[in-house]
C-alpha cells in the first residue's frame, strides 16, 4: 500500500505525443492549446502529432447520462485507433475529464477484458477500425510538469514581483477527474497532487495551502447544465474563493478546462449579482491555465496566449510579472484584426494606477 | 444586481470555526458522559414520540453539540419524556436528562 504522495509517481513519456484536443477549452482558452504545441514542439523540440478526424471523447454527455458506457467505450476505442495509425503509443488528452474517460476505459478494460473485446467489436464494425491501447497515458498538464525543469531552464522570467523581489503566490486547483477518480493516475495521487504545485515551484513561485484546497469547482457536468442547479455549483466555487481570498493569492493556475472557465467566470458572476470581489481593488483573481503560466514563463506575448478571452483581468498579474503588453493590442487577433470586446465590467477593466 | 435566473446556494456545510461553541462547551462540561456517545441511533430508534412524529433526539444532541441551536428548543417539545431513550442507551447516557436540562436552558428561536 502506498502511504505517501511521493510513492503516487507516474510514468510520462518523454517525447513523440499523439495530442488529443478538449472540447470546451478551444471556446473558453482558445490560446492554450496553441501555446502547448509551441512550447512543447519549439521550445522543447519535441514531437507531437495531432489528427483532425480527432473528436470528442463525450466525456460531458457520458457523466450527464446522455451518452451509454458501450458508446463511450467506442469513441475512445476510435481516438486509439487514430494514435495506432499514426505510429504513436504516448497518447495525450488535453482535457482533464477526456483523462479521467480514458482511464476510466483502460482499467475497465484490465479488469474486464471482455469490455475490451465488446469496444474492438463495436468500433471494428462501425468503422472497420483497429485499435491498440496506449503504452503511456498522461494528461498535457502531465507533460508540462515532467518538462518544468527544461521550461525553468528556458525561462525569460520567473514568478516573482518585480516590484518587491518576493516570489508570487499561486493556488493551484486540481481538476477532480484527474486523481480523484484513479489516484495513481495522478503525480502525487488523490490527496497531494503535486502536477500544477511542482510548476509554480520550479518556476520561482510559492503555493498557497488553505482550508478548500481540494473542494471541487463545482463544474459537476449537470450540476452547471441544468439551470436549477447552478445556484449550487457556483456556491462551491465562492467557498474557493472564500477560503483562499485571505491568503492574498496572486493567481490561480488549473489543469482542467472546467475548473479554469468556472474559477474565472464565476468570479465575474458573483461580482454581478452580489458586489463580492476576492483581490484588491474591486478585481478579481486571474486565472491561467498550466499552459498560460508556461507561456508567460517563457515570455509569450499574454495576447498571443489568448488572456484577453479571460472574464478576470489578468493586467494586474502581468503587472507584477513585469510583463510588457500592448493595452492597446489587447483585442486585435491574428494580423491585427479586432475581434470584438466584451462590455465593460469591473472585475474585467482594469487601469493601471500611476501615481 | 444581475438575475440570471439562478441564485448563489447558501452552503450548508457545518462550520466550527464560527459557530457559537460556547453552549456546546458548557454542556459538555456539565454531561461529559456526553463525549462517549457512540451515535447508535438506539434512542431515536426507540423513541416514542419518533415513532409519531420525525423528532430524532440523535440529530438534535449532534446539533447542540456543533453549536447549531437554531429550531432545536421547538423541537424538543415533542419530547413525551417516557425515557426509553436512557433505558437502551449502550453508553448509559442519561438523554431524558439531557432532554429536561436543553429545554430549560436553550432559547425557543
Amino acid at each position: 500500500m502506498k502511504i505517501a504522495w511521493k510513492e503516487y509517481q507516474k510514468d510520462i513519456a518523454d517525447d513523440n505525443y499523439f495530442y488529443a484536443r478538449s472540447c470546451i477549452r478551444q471556446n473558453f482558452f482558445p490560446g492554450s492549446e496553441a501555446a502547448f504545441l509551441n512550447i512543447l514542439r519549439q521550445d522543447l523540440g519535441r514531437d507531437v502529432y495531432e489528427d483532425p478526424r480527432h473528436t470528442s471523447c463525450t466525456g460531458i454527455g457520458y457523466h450527464s447520462d446522455i451518452v451509454p458506457l458501450e458508446t463511450i467505450m467506442t469513441v475512445v476505442a476510435r481516438q486509439f485507433s487514430l494514435m495506432t495509425e499514426a505510429g504513436y503509443e504516448n497518447f495525450v488528452p488535453s482535457c482533464i475529464t477526456s483523462f479521467g474517460i480514458y482511464s476510466e476505459a483502460l482499467e475497465l478494460w484490465h479488469d474486464f477484458p471482455e469490455l475490451e473485446e465488446k469496444a474492438h467489436e463495436y468500433l471494428y464494425k462501425a468503422t472497420g477500425r483497429e485499435f491498440k491501447k496506449p503504452k503511456n497515458l498522461a494528461h498535457t498538464s502531465d507533460v508540462i510538469y515532467h518538462h518544468r525543469e527544461e521550461i525553468a531552464a528556458k525561462a525569460k522570467r520567473k514568478l516573482v514581483n518585480v516590484e518587491t523581489g518576493r516570489p508570487l503566490r499561486g493556488v493551484e486547483h486540481i481538476g477532480c477527474h484527474y486523481a480523484k477518480i484513479f489516484p495513481k493516475a495522478g503525480v502525487g495521487g488523490s490527496e497531494f497532487p503535486y502536477v500544477l504545485a511542482g510548476m509554480i515551484e520550479a518556476w520561482g513561485g510559492e503555493v498557497v495551502d488553505y482550508p478548500e484546497r481540494r473542494h471541487c469547482c463545482g463544474f459537476g457536468f449537470r450540476n452547471y447544465l441544468v439551470m436549477a442547479n447552478r445556484g449550487y455549483s457556483i456556491a462551491n466555487s465562492k467557498q474557493k474563493f472564500e477560503s483562499m481570498a485571505p491568503y492574498k493569492p496572486d493567481f490561480i493556475v488549473a489543469n482542467c478546462p472546467g475548473c479554469a472557465m468556472f474559477l474565472d467566470k464565476w468570479q465575474y458572476a458573483i461580482s454581478e449579482m452580489e458586489g463580492t470581489f476576492y483581490g484588491p481593488d474591486r478585481q478579481g483573481i486571474p486565472v491561467l491555465t498550466y499552459e498560460e503560466l508556461a507561456g508567460l514563463v517563457l515570455g509569450y506575448d499574454p495576447w498571443d496566449l489568448g488572456m484577453q478571452m479571460h472574464q478576470v483581468a489578468v493586467e494586474p498579474l502581468l503587472d507584477k510579472l513585469g510583463v510588457e503588453y500592448d493595452p492597446s493590442a489587447k483585442y486585435l487577433g491574428k494580423d491585427g484584426k479586432f475581434i470584438g470586446k466584451p462590455e465593460e465590467c469591473a472585475i474585467g477593466s482594469y487601469t493601471k494606477n500611476i501615481l | 444586481m444581475v438575475n440570471w435566473g439562478y441564485t448563489i446556494t447558501r452552503v450548508r456545510r457545518v462550520d466550527i470555526d464560527s459557530n457559537d461553541m460556547s453552549y456546546s462547551r458548557k454542556l459538555l462540561a456539565e454531561f461529559p458522559e456526553l463525549q462517549s456517545c457512540i451515535a447508535c441511533g438506539s434512542c431515536t430508534a426507540t423513541c416514542t414520540a419518533g415513532n409519531l412524529t420525525k423528532f430524532n433526539v440523535r440529530k438534535l444532541q449532534t446539533l447542540v453539540r456543533r453549536g447549531e441551536y437554531e429550531g432545536v428548543r421547538k423541537e424538543l417539545e415533542k419530547c413525551m419524556l417516557c425515557g426509553k431513550c436512557r433505558l437502551v442507551c449502550p453508553r448509559g447516557i442519561n438523554i431524558r436528562g439531557l432532554v429536561q436540562k436543553l429545554k430549560k436552558e436553550l432559547p425557543v428561536k
